[in-house]
């Protein structure tokens, strides 16, 4: 299909200030879409609160507009600039949000202004925890159990089921307060008892744990005609447990066959038809049982991504140019293939390298901060190294980091803190150090039990 | 040859399409998820030797049940690590695939030379006659559809999708004449994958053009250049082939692209308009797949014939799974038969 040509004047919303948590990559897919676009012909509408950024440089769109990213602000740019759509999915989260926000208030109905890329409908999907795991069940994709309970007896029935660990939620208390994690029927009782009496409506949200699972991450792209393929996989050297900023991640996966490749391959696809993208990039997570195999899909998201700035970096696959491209109208059989340039965009890159992600950590510059690494992200940065093997983009990376460091085992300052280690405790990632307790201590079962990083077997 | 892809090494290794190869793996890790008896293609390896970048003995998944090195040796198979595969493949994509050989003893290169040079060429070579079956035997009890498929080396993947769509299988050998496959009875003849030069078999192209019409018919890699054949076209060899999971081909009549599986050295010409002037059995051939990367012949359908193909491996193994569909196309194929 040509592109769209009933389009002219298409608004891009930008991701706002840098944080932890959303970086630059978010500027770097926008400037993309904006550089996409014009060379399409069409006119941008930008608007990002950040004047710091490659997209808000002059010549990267037609206007741009540096105003707080909010709905009454964004309203009076469509009032004033009437776009014919809007192109929500390169600006992270936040320009994910305010879309939503527009549509829900009826300003893009009101104006006359069409959400490309993802729908509303679609975006909802995602968001709404309960929702995706309901879609996931029609089509037949595991999902973590979960149950409502309101008694401690309920909860052990669940426990029997599932095994442990288990997550324990109380319903509508804040931040949370009153839940835990339980790994025995002693802790579950515990925290359900609590759980019950903190809860106003005495009832506990409670959830088999992926703690330790294996975890992996897909890059999808889908076009208008249906044609999907997979960018990049990837695999979390953390498991669970760890967030996927903060994990050092490797691409593609190293540890599944084939078999179990392909079967995580065809849940993305019904996945990402089901839920309705209709062009573009997504991400979709899993969590694999590194002792049955048991899959499960976490989370996904309809937009671009960090993972697909890393994705497009270890593949060469330009996912934010090509995913502005599928949003007005373009097919992945019609694009060519930056690299060749004479096969189509429409296929699945094969590396002969593999790619290390690291997060970069700044915890000197915060002293209050809690070093441990949970689900919520606190890297401030990250390096990626591609090598020949394992061994050579992993070194790369860490060298990368200029920390004054060169590789693990590589520069006679690696130090020792084994009883301190916890898969949390990765503050400074030469403590990971773990081919150098291994054939220091080789106590490999120990280290496994507290960090859950992937083992060999045999 | 190379493979480009990325995970399967183990169905790669025991697919019986890579008879008489010296197989060289792209992606450069290799070993990483060990292997396990499930996953193989048939009983046993068929490649001549394996070539890695870098070998991982130790493996992890839960499925695994032995190292790759423990997989090989226990099939006397040599595996060599440390190779610059990377430059091989440059070489290969340049030069072409080639006749090659692996000595441990590099004293005389002219005698190594001169020992490869000796080895029949795969143009001409009839290989199939190594891998096919000795014998007839059957695959699934239960099933709706009798399905003979002629066994020109066939996967187990192939076996186990075609009985999943409801067929009762009976393989036969690639030399079985037309009669005795008609005395089996069957709603329709499968043709398997298999490996060399389809040349080099007229006399299961000559077998299967007897069968022709008669019943409905499905061929798959080999068995869609034995159709070819049949059908008067022409196959030829391809510089460096197409083996690997990621190649692009569209579906015509949906105009759907699929992510498909491919391991081929040979492929059919296309049906250009000279040559159906002077051949009548190609009215009403079409053109059902074409591959995106470099326009080759990917699918024919014949519908008076009742006869379809595709180049590539519909059931995967490895390799994405896009092409499935074909398997349920043929039991739909041989129900609307049955009328």
């Amino acid at each position: 299909m040509p592109k769209r040509l009933d389009l002219k004047k298409i608004l891009i919303i930008g991701s706002g200030p840098i944080i932890i948590g959303q970086a630059c990559e978010f500027d770097y897919s926008g400037s993309q879409a904006c550089k996409t676009l014009r060379e399409e012909g069409y006119q941008v509408v930008l608007i990002n609160s950040n004047p710091a950024t490659i997209m808000t440089d002059p010549d990267m769109a037609d206007k741009t507009y540096i105003e707080p990213i909010e709905t009454d602000i964004i309203a009076q740019i469509i009032a004033k600039e009437r776009p014919d759509a809007l192109l929500p999915t390169l600006g992270g989260q936040t320009g994910l949000n305010a879309a939503c926000a527009l549509y829900k208030q009826g300003v893009l109905a009101k104006y006359n202004v069409e959400l490309i890329g993802a729908s509303y409908e679609a975006i909802q999907k995602t968001e709404d925890r309960m929702l995706f795991k309901e879609i996931m069940e029609c089509i037949g994709v595991g999902v973590l159990a979960s149950a409502h309970v309101s008694s401690i007896e309920a909860a052990e029935e669940f426990a029997n089921k599932t095994g442990f660990p288990i997550i324990i939620r109380p319903s509508f208390t804040l931040g949370g307060a009153g839940g835990g994690v339980a790994y025995n029927l002693d802790e579950l009782r515990e925290i359900t008892y609590n759980g019950l009496i903190q809860s106003p409506s005495s009832q506990v949200l409670i959830e088999e744990s992926v703690i330790g699972w294996k975890e992996y991450e897909l890059e999808v792209m889908r076009d208008i005609a249906d044609n999907v393929v997979i960018v990049c996989s990837m695999e979390n050297v953390d498991p669970m447990g760890v967030h996927t900023g903060d994990s050092i991640t490797v691409a593609p996966i190293q540890t599944l066959s084939d078999l179990e490749y392909q079967e995580m391959r065809n849940e993305a696809l019904k996945i990402i038809r089901e839920i309705g993208v209709e062009t573009g990039g997504s991400n979709i997570q899993f969590a694999v049982n590194p002792e049955t195999g048991k899959r499960v899909v976490v989370e996904m998201n309809p937009r671009v991504s960090r993972s697909s700035a890393l994705a497009s970096k270890a593949t060469g696959f330009a996912i934010a140019k090509i995913a502005a491209k599928l949003a007005v109208g373009y097919t992945l059989d019609e694009l060519p293939n930056d690299i060749t340039s004479k096969t189509p965009a429409c296929f699945e890159p094969a590396i002969d390298y593999c790619v290390t992600k690291v997060p970069r950590w700044d915890f000197e510059k915060f002293s209050d901060a809690d070093v441990r690494l949970t689900t919520q992200m606190k890297s401030v940065g990250e390096v990626m190294a591609i090598g020949r093997t394992f061994k050579e983009s992993l070194q790369k990376a860490l060298r990368s980091l200029e920390q004054g460091r060169f590789g693990w085992g590589a520069d006679g300052h690696d130090h020792y803190c084994y009883d301190q280690l916890t898969q949390a405790d990765a503050a400074d990632v030469y403590k990971k150090e773990i081919t150098h307790y291994l054939s220091t201590y080789c106590r490999e079962d120990f280290l496994y039990s507290i960090c859950a990083i992937n083992r060999h077997v045999n | 040859m190379f493979n480009t892809s990325m995970t399967g090494y183990q169905e790669i290794l025991t697919d019986p399409s890579y008879c008489g190869q010296i197989l060289s793996m792209t992606y450069p890790l290799i070993g990483n998820y060990g292997v396990t008896d499930f996953d193989n293609e048939s009983n046993t390896p068929h490649i001549e030797a394996l070539l890695v970048h870098e070998y991982n003995n130790y493996y992890s998944n839960w499925r695994a049940e032995a190292s790759l090195k423990q997989f090989l040796t226990h099939h006397h198979i040599l595996g060599v690590d440390g190779i610059d595969t990377r430059a091989l493949t440059r070489h290969i994509r340049s030069a072409g695939a080639m006749m090659s050989i692996l000595s441990t003893n590099t004293d005389s290169l002219d005698k190594l030379l001169d020992k490869v040079q000796r080895v029949p060429k795969l143009v001409g070579s009839d290989l199939v006659k190594d891998v096919t079956c000795k014998q007839v035997y059957g695959y699934g009890t239960s099933g709706d559809h009798h399905v003979v498929a002629i066994d020109f080396g066939i996967k187990k993947s192939i076996l186990a999708m075609l009985t999943a769509v409801g067929c009762r299988v009976t393989v036969v050998p690639a030399n079985t004449k037309a009669s005795e496959i008609m005395k089996l009875d069957p709603d329709g003849i499968f043709l398997s994958n298999g490996p060399g030069d389809p040349g080099a078999v007229p006399y299961a192209v000559a077998e299967v053009k007897k069968l022709m019409g008669r019943f409905p018919m499905f061929g798959i890699c080999f068995g869609h250049q034995i159709l070819g054949q049949a059908f008067g076209l022409k196959t030829y060899k391809l510089k460096f082939g197409h083996r690997g999971g990621n190649h692009p081909v569209k579906n015509i009549p949906t105009d759907h692209v699929e992510i498909s599986v491919q391991n081929h050295g040979f492929c059919v010409e296309l049906p250009s308009e000279p040559i159906s002037k002077t051949n009548p059995l190609l009215a009403g051939l079409e053109i059902t797949h074409i591959n995106l990367n470099d326009n080759t012949l990917e699918g024919l359908v014949h519908r008076q014939q009742k006869c379809f193909s595709v180049q590539h491996h519909p059931e995967a193994s490895p390799g994405p799974h896009d092409s499935r569909y074909l398997f349920q196309q043929f039991a739909e194929l041989m129900q609307k038969n049955k009328g």
